[in-house]
């Protein structure tokens, strides 16, 4: 077991020498660099995913157990008290869940993880750049959300008093935003949590915002004007709506409004990134 | 061959006054030594400089340690090396470019083990590699990585099954993982046991002379002694030994330390010892050490006295070391 016994090579193989043209190859196929790291961060992060039970539990089981809550209490909730239907609104409601669960809860717990065992800080010390071991933690949930959306609007269009998406461009603009959005906010919220277990208290005030004032469980119609306008303009209430426009064709004029608004709340998320993120650990 | 891989002028680095983010990561012993810095450097609550105007140059293909107590700046100084942070004053280079702005062409070409690295606690050790092998342009072959630090047989076990020498085996293998030109190592065995710090020792001279420059911190002297072609003794944010092992240790003097009898008074002593009188014994500091020792040994044969607690050291890397320590004031009566 000695040291000598085993001389593995310490010099790089055949390929380019470590040399004064190491800069210019590099830069050759940036995409591609881009792409191979990505994949290769992912593929971690979704192992990690897998074996984490109560992950993957948040992630799969708790959209669909949300949705069913809803269609079981929807009539007593009085979700069709307003414009649409309460299928309009249970399908509706429910990507915002898959975006809510699968994507903002589960990564909050999922970058809290990372940094407080170091990987973070590892990691960069590498040739990631910062984005790409963001995203790279983030790209398992926004698969599995993305696939648990479109099961979604499939089923859903089968449903007899639904149909398919009427502007199925502003249901992917929706969709995209929300995800891009709840990736950032998980990111921000995370700078505020110390543990890994904290992370179900630390969603919770955005979690409950959302479901409180984006028409997920009450229609916006159905309230007064003051407070549907101050509902309105909060962070997941443009995505719904966009989901809403696109899906049910329902919105009208106020599309625009509402695509504005999602797109300023999530500059607004990626300029709290910047601002309060943190790599080293807290603990 | 005088290529230098790396280069630093002037480098300063100040943690910012306040609660700032980097400010924050200083801890636990860094503390002491930030008092310190404001008695002595009189910033006035201007934050805690680290760092305070280091210059030296590590050359291609050489082990080059960067000593020093807790708190005196070594990580600080490595960290922007590494381009993980910004100095505040001063200019590093590292293969002849800024390892911060110029981070994408300097990065595939070193290689980088922290303090403190980690790695997801429940992905095995193989999944870790593929991981980390994935952000490597031009990566080993993992097996081999793995070979190199001993680790094969540890292949399937969880991250989490580790023992700690393991895992900072585990994060030498990631650092190799990229054909390092430049290798830079923070405290590399601390947590080993004796086997496989011998084994990491020989990893690294097999590394270095294969062409592999290497830029490591240790608080082992005798890592540094034995490992290091150059070293520099930090203290409180400077250098204040640089050079070969064998001359940082012969710019140290030899020390002789006795006990007199009672009754027999320092001033006895033959005058060309230059002995030093402290509260609990007679030290001598020699830059010939046979000399002055059989000049002492047969004063005291002579004169029937016995030098109770004899013992001459000669100069020694630790006594550099120890030196430095000596110098650290005491707080206690300051404040």
């Amino acid at each position: 077991m000695s040291a000598t016994t085993r001389q593995p090579s310490t010099d790089r193989p055949t390929t380019a020498p470590p040399a004064a043209g190491a800069p210019a190859a590099k830069r050759r196929m940036p995409d591609r660099t881009t792409l191979r790291r990505l994949s290769a961060l992912s593929r971690a992060e979704l192992t990690l995913l897998v074996r984490n039970r109560s992950a993957l539990f948040g992630a799969l089981l708790m959209p669909l157990l949300m949705v069913g809550f809803l269609l079981t209490l929807g009539d007593t909730l009085g979700l069709g008290d307003g414009n649409l239907s309460v299928a309009a609104v249970i399908g509706t409601s429910a990507i915002g869940m898959v975006l809510l669960m699968a994507v903002y809860s589960t990564l909050i717990p999922a970058y809290v993880g990372r940094r407080e065992e170091r990987v973070l800080k590892r990691l960069r010390t590498g040739e990631a750049t910062d984005a790409e071991i963001l995203t790279g933690t983030a790209v398992p949930a926004v698969l599995l959300a993305l696939i648990q959306c479109a099961v979604l609007i499939g089923a859903g269009s089968a449903h007899p008093s639904l149909s398919a998406p009427a502007r199925p461009d502003l249901l992917i603009i929706g969709v995209v935003l929300g995800m891009l959005m709840m990736v950032l906010m998980a990111i921000v919220t995370s700078a505020f949590t110390r543990t890994v277990e904290s992370a179900q208290i630390t969603a919770l005030p955005l979690f409950l915002i959302a479901m409180m004032t984006s028409g997920m469980i009450t229609q916006l119609d159905t309230l007064p004007d003051t407070v549907a306008d101050i509902f309105r303009i909060m962070p997941f209430t443009p995505v719904m709506d966009l989901v809403r426009a696109g899906w049910l064709d329902a919105g009208g004029g106020d599309v625009t409004r509402a695509l504005l608004l999602a797109l300023a709340w999530t500059a607004l998320a990626g300029y709290a990134v910047r601002r309060w993120f943190r790599w080293d650990p807290r603990q | 061959m005088t290529e230098h891989v790396i280069e630093v002028t002037g480098l300063r680095r100040r943690y910012g006054g306040g609660g700032s983010a980097a400010g924050a990561k200083k801890k636990g012993t860094g503390i002491a030594g930030a008092a310190l810095g404001r008695k002595r450097g009189g910033d006035d609550g201007k934050g805690f400089e680290a760092v305070r105007g280091l210059d030296f140059s590590v050359r291609r293909g050489e082990v080059f340690a960067l000593l020093g107590t807790n708190g005196a700046g070594k990580t600080s100084t490595v960290e922007v090396l590494e381009g993980l942070a910004a100095p505040t004053a001063g200019t590093v280079s590292v293969l002849g470019m800024d390892p911060l702005t110029d981070r994408a062409a300097v990065r595939p070409r070193i290689g980088i083990m922290l303090q403190e690295g980690g790695f997801p606690s429940d992905l095995t050790v193989t999944e870790t590699a593929r991981m980390w092998s994935g952000c490597v342009s031009e990566p080993r072959p993992i097996q081999e990585a793995l070979e190199m630090v001993d680790m094969e047989d540890r292949a399937s076990t969880r991250v989490k099954m580790l023992s700690g020498g393991e895992r900072r085996r585990l994060d030498l293998a990631m650092a190799l993982l990229g054909y390092p030109e430049v290798l830079f190592l923070d405290e590399p065995t601390t947590g080993l046991d004796p086997e496989a710090r011998q084994q990491t020792w020989a990893l690294i001279r097999r590394l270095r002379d294969s062409g592999t420059s290497i830029m490591l911190t240790t608080h082992y002297l005798d890592e540094a002694e034995k490992l290091a072609d150059r070293l520099a003794i930090m203290h409180e944010g400077r250098i204040v030994h640089a050079g070969t092992p064998a001359e940082v240790t012969a710019a140290q003097p030899s020390r002789i330390t006795f006990r007199l009898p009672a009754g027999v008074a320092p001033a006895h002593l033959p005058v060309s010892l230059r002995a030093a009188e402290y509260v609990d014994r007679i030290e001598i500091r020699t830059q010939n050490l046979q000399d002055d020792l059989a000049e002492l040994l047969l004063w005291a044969r002579q004169n029937g006295v016995v030098l109770d607690q004899l013992n001459a050291r000669t100069a020694s890397l630790e006594e550099a070391f120890l030196d430095i320590a000596r110098q650290q004031p005491q707080y206690e009566g300051a404040l």
